[in-house]
């Protein structure tokens, strides 16, 4: 029994390994400049992590193989370098693996968050609400005008609550469902929530950030592959949570351009 | 003046009658197997909702026959509706943290075997104890009948984030008086758990027999001294939340919900409240709340270990440090959970620092376990099977961590099944198989009766396959960035991951299925058992010196005598290899370990 | 192979009978010699009193920084003046604790073999314990013409955030003094039946200051906040 145990054991820690491995589900493709030093921290600490489980579950497997059900004379032994030896190594082994780990991610956290956006992004907006996802661009004069809440209305289409016939920089405010943003240039998002908690994943641009309501806040990205990826939300919202999502477009500078174009015409 | 000052420790007389013996007993073994019933009901109805949910996620819109018999409006023709998967989720995600994985390691095996393993008569404060487990079980009821109130139990998690725990039903299904119920529910149940918490304190402080001083202590002791003293902390902070969400919903007030939310194009009356606010105060509590549900099963685990091993751990005060190590910095690390929330940046990094560290504490417990085996001479029973088991979990849940408590990666894994998967391995499941390796060595105590030892291990073998089966491949959906808390897989990038999703469902319900093999073993051997001698495992701490079961006092009106340390496991001892603490013999080691 | 004797402990006879002394002062000397071993053990009550202290404390902990963190994140927080009569209550409840600690030094005294050399008097050592449980119903009436006031100037409990805390902290506050109020009476009952516990007057005292000490930090935290 025990050393069925000891073989069971080894053989799911292999088998949870080979996953990992063989990438059988791997993490969807990098668009971003920042996502590298993410995906690089995600590998080393795979390696760590990977290493240590399965050192710890193939050590455990062969002391129960080795030290089950023996005689009940069988002499009591001393583990080498006892409870001391033992607490050392944690310690500096452990301890720098954690640190360097921590340090070294730190990079990955700074590139998103400790880095102001260049003067030249490119702003954009983006409400959450229950359950979808609505962005506006500044338009020609580069301002977004302000949001009126009480005047958010739905089926007037409405969904900022923009005056557009009062507010001079909302006039020409562009208002769609759906991202579009241009390849290589940098976006500076402005996250506002209309009504509950919600979150901002592309799990392409690596970028997750909650929508905190009443509190704007804003993160930016370069994305670096034209393509089409979905905005879905990670912050449990209601009912409709598992369908709030979006397109995010990212094309040429030119394709933007026209896209843009077409956008301000709809309005 | 001493005659007045004596002790106020427990010497009330056996209770006379039915109900003051089994339902308002004030004897702290009735109260612990009491705990121990609530949280077998509770954990039932949890694991019946996750079948439930998972078939959903394998095979949407699968009618589950008779599934319309729970909820009138949540599944019409059988068929789930989106707000019902997340109202079962709710409710999954609170009764198992709250009514199983704190009551039944800590409040249940606690109170029947802290008393005892101190040499106590009881706790000191009966009434409270008594109290203690009819609020909890009150708790239980008023969350339960959020299912017949209304639109049913809340949908907003367990964590319950605001505002969409405060703005009210115009939110959602339940979001009105299923939120209500749910936070009073807490809020009740935290005073439940202090008042056990206070018992617990005191029992270890001032209770202990002669000769038994603080390091004398199993580690199970302990564990739940150490256990309730996060408890206390824990539930102090989480009740006035509670009760500020409440009144946001009743007084109409704005502790929550801040300014100028627009639903259905309503604007909504509530102004200026701060939902980090709620965050902060949750996880205050939700951090040290994992552990509470952990540290009993390390030290029931290696409890059971050493018992089975026949031999101390490498270090006895190691082990105590790195549980109070954990239990400090618990509360230095639950910002952890709020990476992304939105919290200063600078935050997230000061918060992830020492949520790395408590791998340290973490690595030497495991280590501890692990070099203790080393030359030991370990019997294999259905206890050690499990406790060997938890080890494996705890190892397998515990590496996940090395990623989440760095904010980068986070912003990858946050809110993913990856997520899912650690907190099910690290907390949930190792802490039930803390439960049912105490269980299967305690029972004999417990009752006076053996549990079958087939039908242990068939559990065993059932339980820790299928638990890998379920849990492993939460890891590779998460890494696949597939977000948690969906009822439906619409988008294109998680089409792929399906097939997992069905696997998974496959293994949660055989796995389950499995279950009602411990039910059953529990069930017939609580009656029919084969009857249990005083000391089976030939274990060594105060609760095997005790009759099977305990009497009414525990020790008979005797006041035991305590000459050893807790393990003298490996020893030349007159009636075997194994020196109790009662005994006054003197002790012989065969190593040379301390 | 190493040998570790642990000799038994020396019980002296005299100790014998006294229950449960392993209580936390009593920790055994590294080498398992148990001859040091101190023959007291603090009664549960006293522990457990620092127990409900230290669970409150974070409560009003819990509550204060929430106080600051709402009052922080929005421009609605609307300041009041305190009702003066708290001021008034304030002092009740700072007497009450005098008359406490006079009450349990005299009750010490009539159970006999108290330090303090206050002379038995005849009158009911119970005097003073009525005139702090007077006290405290004073005190409880107090914040409750407080209450009628702000509803008069229309604060209500949802008016304004600053009232919402200041109702939220005065009638939590209130609960625990109707605690201490229960646990006085507790002590009186006892102390007619004599068989008041040497221990549980000490807990009832103790909890009393300690919401009469909260009290005063509430008071300030208010008055500074609101």
């Amino acid at each position: 029994m025990a050393k069925f145990f000891a073989v069971t054991i080894i053989v799911i820690a292999i088998a949870s390994a080979i996953p990992i491995l063989r990438h059988t589900w791997p993490a969807p493709q990098d668009i971003s400049v920042h996502g590298h030093l993410i995906d690089e921290q995600m590998s080393e600490t795979m390696a760590e992590a990977g290493l240590s489980f399965l050192a710890a579950q193939f050590i455990l497997a062969i002391f129960i193989w080795k030290f089950s059900n023996r005689p009940k004379d069988a002499k009591i032994g001393k583990f080498p370098g006892g409870a001391k030896g033992l607490v050392i190594a944690a310690f500096l082994l452990v301890g720098t693996e954690v640190l360097a780990l921590g340090i070294f991610g730190t990079r990955a956290w700074a590139s998103v968050y400790f880095t102001p956006p260049s003067a030249d992004s490119l702003p954009v907006q983006v409400q959450a609400g229950q359950f979808a996802f609505y962005f506006r661009y500044p338009g020609p004069d580069g301002k977004f005008g302000p949001l009126h809440p009480a005047m958010i209305n739905e089926s007037n289409e409405n969904f900022f609550g923009l005056d557009q016939t009062n507010d001079q920089d909302s006039k020409d405010d562009i208002v769609t469902a759906e991202m579009a943003i241009p390849v290589n240039r940098e976006i500076h998002l402005l996250m506002h929530a209309k009504d509950v908690g919600h979150s901002f994943y592309v799990p392409e641009l690596r970028v997750q950030q909650d929508f905190v309501p009443g509190l704007d806040l804003s993160i930016h990205f370069t994305a670096t592959k034209i393509g089409r990826y979905e905005i879905v939300c990670t912050q449990l919202c209601g009912l409709g949570h598992y369908n709030m999502k979006a397109y995010l477009s990212v094309y040429s500078q030119e394709d933007f351009d026209s896209w843009l174009k077409k956008q301000a015409a709809l309005q | 003046m001493h005659d007045v000052s004596a002790h106020a420790a427990a010497h009330h007389a056996p209770p006379q009658g039915f109900i003051r013996k089994h339902v308002f007993s004030l004897d702290h073994k009735v109260i612990g197997k009491q705990y121990y019933a609530l949280a077998l009901v509770a954990v039932f109805v949890g694991m019946v909702l996750s079948w439930i949910m998972r078939l959903h996620l394998g095979w949407t819109n699968l009618a589950i026959p008779g599934l319309h018999f729970l909820s009138k409006t949540g599944a019409p023709g059988d068929i789930m509706t989106p707000e019902y998967y997340l109202q079962l989720m709710t409710m999954h995600g609170t009764i198992m943290v709250f009514f199983v994985l704190t009551t039944a390691p800590f409040a249940a095996f606690g109170n029947f075997f802290l008393p005892i393993q101190v040499g106590a008569e009881d706790m000191p404060f009966p009434r409270f104890n008594m109290m203690s487990f009819w609020v909890t079980f009150t708790a239980f009821l008023v969350l339960i009948a959020s299912f017949f109130v209304g639109d049913g139990p809340t949908l907003g998690g367990w964590t319950q984030y605001a505002p969409l725990n405060a703005v009210g039903a115009v939110s959602g299904p339940g979001q009105g008086m299923g939120v209500v119920l749910w936070a009073t529910s807490i809020a009740i149940f935290c005073v439940g758990q202090l008042l056990g918490s206070l018992n617990f304190i005191t029992t270890t402080l001032d209770l202990r027999v002669k000769g038994m001083s603080l390091m004398r202590l199993p580690l199970t002791a302990w564990a739940w001294f150490i256990t309730s003293c996060m408890g206390l902390t824990a539930f102090a902070v989480l009740m006035p939340a509670c009760i500020l969400v409440i009144l946001d919903h009743v007084a109409g007030t704005s502790f929550f919900v801040p300014s100028n939310l627009v639903i259905n194009d309503q604007l909504q009356p509530h102004s200026g409240g701060s939902t980090l606010l709620w965050q902060h105060l949750f996880w205050f509590f939700g951090h040290p709340e994992v552990y509470i549900a952990i540290v009993p099963g390390m030290g029931i685990v290696s409890h059971v270990l050493i018992t089975n091993m026949r031999r101390p751990l490498l270090s006895h005060r190691v082990l105590i440090g790195c549980m109070a190590a954990i239990a400090i910095l618990s509360y230095m690390v639950y910002g952890h959970h709020m990476f992304v929330s939105g919290m200063n940046p600078f935050s997230s990094l000061a918060f992830s620092f020492p949520t790395l560290i408590i791998t340290i504490p973490a690595t030497i417990i495991v280590l501890m376990w692990i070099g203790s085996l080393y030359g030991s001479r370990l019997r294999i029973n259905t206890a050690s099977l499990f406790a060997l088991g938890f080890i494996s979990m705890f190892v397998s849940g515990g590496v996940s961590g090395f990623f989440l408590a760095q904010p980068s990666i986070d912003i990858m894994l946050h809110a993913t099944y990856f997520v899912v998967g650690h907190f099910h391995m690290v907390m949930a499941v190792a802490a039930i198989f803390g439960i049912f390796a105490g269980t299967y060595f305690w029972f004999p105590k417990m009752t006076g009766r053996m549990m079958n030892e087939t039908l242990g291990k068939v559990h065993f073998w059932l339980s820790f396959v299928g638990t890998y089966c379920i849990f492993m491949p939460f890891h590779y959906l998460g890494i696949a960035a597939n977000v948690r808390r969906y009822q439906a897989f619409v988008d294109e990038y998680l089409q792929p991951l399906i097939p997992v999703h069905k696997f998974i469902t496959v293994a949660a319900i055989a796995t389950g299925v499995a279950q009602f093999i411990f039910l059953y073993n529990l069930i017939h051997s609580r009656f029919w058992g084969k009857p249990a001698p005083d000391n089976p495992w030939e274990a060594t701490s105060l609760e095997w010196s005790t009759p099977t079961p305990p009497p009414f006092d525990n020790f008979g009106g005797q006041h035991p005598v305590v000459y050893h340390d807790p393990y003298q496991y490996g020893v030349q001892g007159s009636t075997g290899d194994y020196v109790m603490q009662t005994s006054p013999e003197q002790v012989v080691t065969e190593h040379d370990e301390k | 192979m190493a040998t570790t004797v642990h000799e038994p402990p020396k019980i002296e006879p005299r100790r014998q009978g006294a229950a449960g002394n392993g209580g936390w002062r009593n920790l055994a000397p590294v080498d398992g010699d148990q001859r040091g071993l101190q023959d007291y053990s603090p009664p549960p009550a006293s522990t457990g009193i620092w127990v409900v202290v230290y669970a409150i404390s974070m409560t009003f902990a819990a509550l204060t920084s929430a106080l600051i963190v709402r009052k922080g994140s929005s421009l609605d927080w609307q300041s009041f003046t305190l009702p003066a009569i708290l001021y008034l209550n304030t002092a009740l409840l700072l007497a009450s604790s005098v008359t406490l600690e006079i009450a349990r030094r005299r009750v010490a005294a009539f159970m006999g073999g108290a330090a303090s050399p206050v002379a038995i008097s005849s009158e009911s050592p119970a005097r003073w314990l009525y005139i702090t449980l007077g006290l405290g119903l004073l005190f409880v009436t107090g914040q409750y013409v407080a209450w009628a006031q702000l509803r008069g100037e229309g604060l209500y409990l949802a008016t304004n955030p600053s009232s919402s805390f200041f109702y939220l902290f005065t009638v939590a506050h209130v609960l625990h003094v109707l605690g201490g109020l229960a646990g006085l009476a507790y002590v009186i009952g006892r102390l007619s039946k004599s068989r008041l516990r040497r221990s549980t007057l000490d807990a009832a005292s103790r909890y009393w200051h300690f919401v009469d000490i909260l009290w005063v930090y509430l008071l300030l935290l208010l008055w500074m906040k609101l």
